[in-house]
């Protein structure tokens, strides 16, 4: 003890390494270099998420806020109208009018002024025309000469003496807007602050509900259909359950709109089952079943196809659990029942888990088997958001829907680790 | 082994290489209609230029979206893309498309007629080179029981559930369908967008096709209405009319076409902006070619569209597989077009989201 301490006091400084830097140092950049050294090893995977998927989705949110346009549009009409009390009802002054036909021309020399119409039109319907057409007319002024503006842009459109245009203007000239995510919740920017949309505008939320609701009725008919399925294809013998291991894959190899078809001709009113029904007598020919184009068509086809996502799991997790266990709880003398929701059950849980949470957030996300048979009732918040996508152009609002979705299962994610625990999955 | 290896490479080179001079990316919609269009345009324009080299991109259903894309990323791989007119002016307002000028860069009709004429009122955007007039319009089963003697003489047939019991399909999208309720509520077809403007406009006719609203099959592929008449699923559907020809003559199906009140719409071609010079000018010697007025009347052969030149109109002959005269068919021959209706663009650029928000709104109650 003493002999420690004398020769700590004689090096009077830190312990050394071999080569004679101090040991913690040369620890450190031992264990840096294990680490860039395994950074390294999956730098390539990483690098690809983060291109093809991180930066792509942060990109695709940053829309739903973005909105620079109006004023690298207009910049000097932001400007000049940034006085202007948008509370009162009179038209802002010569001033704006003039900074209007200085920014509206350079805007029609680069054809940006169609642009920015067809993005104050999402707020304000009328926009898109009125801009199209002044811009066609204000290429030909001549701003030395032709003042006084206001005028001028009133013979085009008497729309330019409407306060709310340029209360339109005013609002959206920041360069980032909540509106967005106010319109993916059924509001919008009223004169005093944020508002509900009027009543038969409102769908947003109704439709968050009902994606929501339907996705649970989705994950909860898949667990009913796939447990006894599992349980048979981990408990049969080898021949027979592989067989039946084909008959649970080769729906998951065919193509998703031919399995989406199928089930239309299946279910419609003149289809298949309807046909055998009328054909055995159990339903009358004038009230022939409607089992599609509504809330239960959407929910049959998804269920089938989502089904081998919930088998899979569950059975990969039935197949380790050793059957001595049932054996030993029944020779102990539990009833089968007993037997089964005592010991079996619990096993499968995580298998239940994972098949839930793969069911549940890929049926979330679904739109083309809704589109097609989902008829009025059964469309989902996807079908809305490729709507803007693909048609309306309008990519802010399905930005700000896909971020609410995102976060949506994001809370689900978390309540699941919270309640049930996420190391309680698992895949196999 | 090796020759994987060599397709590999190839392909590889293919990516990094940009297009050989000679090859143009034409967008179309597959199916019959692109079919009509490689037989009509593509083939014999090869023909005369032995190093052109169409390839074909079945992409206009989301053209519009693509395009945006393509340009924000700074490369645009397209040359020549075929839209609906809607989409050309969203695409011009946008600044994705080419503004052109049809008199300088069109051939003149055969009759002499300067393009500005010879396609008159088709021209809808400046950005917009248009080919074909098509239309949407209703097809009835020809053996329903139920309606006795009557058959659906007017488009109000529609509405009348008494005289037509039975379901029906439409559009899931309040264009045209507006419109048509409007109309058999008894609005004059020139006060029809005055009306749409007004407060509580849209809310009528979403009161007028609510009288139909549980008897009505929404789709949104138009390929849906003809299998839904075909099945028996129901007795009255809107669809474009091109798919109820192949329904009635190729299919032989016990339908028939009511074309009272038919919405016109024109199909065409945008060119995309900032092409570099090189393939911008051998888009524009492939579209003079490809919109003049024999080659508009030839497509017409092969698909039941009318030319948008007046003067490919009495150049239309028969069918070249089915050998039926084609002219009868087309959605602008006199007998069919005697009521029809044209969207109103201008309404429809400022108001589709709101009369959709309004649309969806209802569909979901």
């Amino acid at each position: 003890m003493s002999d420690t301490t004398t020769e700590d006091s004689t090096q009077n400084g830190p312990v050394l390494a071999a080569d004679g830097t101090p040991l913690r140092r040369s620890l450190a950049r031992a264990l840096r270099r294990q680490k860039l050294r395994a950074l390294m090893l999956i730098a390539p995977l990483l690098i690809f998420i983060m291109v093809t998927f991180i930066l792509p989705v942060a990109d695709m949110l940053y829309r739903s806020v973005e909105n620079g346009i109006v004023s690298e549009t207009l910049p000097r009409t932001v400007v000049a109208l940034a006085d202007w009390d948008a509370s009162g009802d009179t038209p802002p002054d010569e001033a704006v009018f003039a900074a209007l036909a200085a920014d509206m021309q350079i805007a029609a020399e680069e054809k940006t002024h169609t642009k920015l119409g067809s993005r104050l039109n999402y707020e304000n319907p009328g926009m898109s025309s009125l801009f199209r057409k002044s811009g066609r007319q204000v290429r030909r002024w001549d701003l030395e000469t032709d003042a006084p503006f206001m005028e001028k842009f009133l013979d085009i459109d008497e729309d330019w003496s409407d306060i709310d245009v340029w209360r339109t203007i005013q609002t959206y000239s920041p360069s980032t807007t909540s509106g967005y995510y106010l319109a993916a919740v059924d509001m919008q920017l009223g004169a005093d602050g944020p508002e509900m949309r009027p009543e038969n505008e409102r769908i947003y939320l109704k439709l968050f509900g009902r994606t929501l609701m339907m996705s649970l009725a989705i994950t909860l008919s898949c667990i009913a259909l796939g447990y006894p399925v599992a349980w048979l294809l981990a408990n049969l013998p080898m021949r027979t359950s592989n067989l039946l291991m084909i008959l649970v894959l080769l729906p998951f190899w065919t193509s998703l709109l031919v399995r989406t078809s199928a089930w239309k001709i299946l279910l419609q009113q003149q289809g298949v089952i309807n046909d055998i029904l009328v054909w055995i007598g159990l339903v009358s020919d004038d009230a022939r079943l409607v089992m599609i184009n509504n809330q239960l068509g959407t929910i049959i086809a998804m269920t089938h196809i989502l089904l081998p996502f919930m088998i899979l799991p569950m059975y990969s997790v039935m197949q380790s659990i050793n059957p001595s266990y049932l054996r030993a709880a029944k020779s102990l003398g539990a009833t089968d029942w007993t037997a089964f929701w005592r010991v079996y059950f619990p096993q499968t849980v995580p298998g239940i888990g994972a098949g839930s949470i793969l069911v549940f957030i890929l049926a979330i996300g679904y739109y083309i088997t809704p589109a097609l048979v989902g008829g009025t009732t059964g469309t989902f918040i996807s079908n809305r958001i490729a709507f803007h996508i693909s048609t309306s152009l309008n990519w802010g609002l399905a930005a700000a829907l896909g971020g609410i979705l995102l976060a949506v299962v994001l809370v689900f994610y978390w309540a699941y680790d919270k309640f049930v625990g996420i190391d309680n999955v698992k895949l196999g | 082994m090796k020759l994987t290896t060599l397709a590999a490479a190839l392909s590889a080179t293919a990516l990094t290489l940009p297009a050989f001079a000679a090859d143009m990316t034409i967008v179309s919609w597959g199916g019959a209609y692109q079919s009509s269009q490689q037989k009509a345009y593509t083939e014999p324009y090869a023909e005369m230029n032995p190093d052109f080299n169409a390839i074909w991109d079945e992409s206009s259903g989301e053209a519009v979206a693509k395009l945006r894309a393509m340009d924000e990323a700074g490369n645009v791989t397209w040359d020549l893309v075929d839209v609906e007119g809607p989409d050309a002016v969203r695409l011009c307002d946008e600044g994705l498309a080419l503004e052109v000028d049809v008199d300088e860069i069109l051939a003149p009709g055969d009759d002499g007629s300067a393009p500005s004429d010879d396609f008159g009122p088709s021209l809808i955007s400046e950005c917009f080179i248009p080919q074909i007039v098509f239309s949407t319009t209703f097809g009835y089963r020809t053996d329903v029981e139920a309606w006795g003697d009557s058959k659906p003489e007017d488009l109000c047939a529609v509405f009348d559930l008494e005289t037509f019991p039975g379901k029906r399909a439409l559009q899931k999208s309040p264009k045209k369908n507006l419109e048509w309720a409007l109309l058999c509520d008894g609005v004059e077809q020139d006060a029809l967008y005055d009306v749409l403007d007004e407060d509580g406009g849209v809310e009528r006719a979403l009161a007028k096709l609510d009288t139909i609203k549980d008897e009505v099959v929404w789709w949104s592929a138009g390929a849906e209405t003809p299998q839904l008449l075909a099945d028996g699923e129901v007795v009255i559907g809107s669809t474009y009319n091109g798919r109820l020809f192949s329904v009635i003559e190729e299919q032989d199906q016990p339908v028939a076409m009511l074309w009272d009140y038919q919405v016109f719409d024109f199909d065409g071609w945008v060119i995309p902006a900032n092409l570099p010079a090189e393939r911008e000018a051998a888009v524009m010697e492939f579209v003079k070619y490809a919109t003049d007025t024999q080659r508009l009347a030839d497509q017409a052969k092969y698909i039941s569209y009318g030319p948008a030149r007046a003067s490919s109109q009495p150049l239309v002959g028969q069918h070249a597989e089915l050998g039926i005269e084609m002219a009868p068919h087309m959605p602008t021959n006199p007998e069919n077009a005697q009521r029809f209706l044209v969207n109103n663009l201008d309404w429809w650029a400022d108001n589709q989201d709101d009369a959709e928000a309004k649309f969806q709104a209802w569909l979901a109650q």
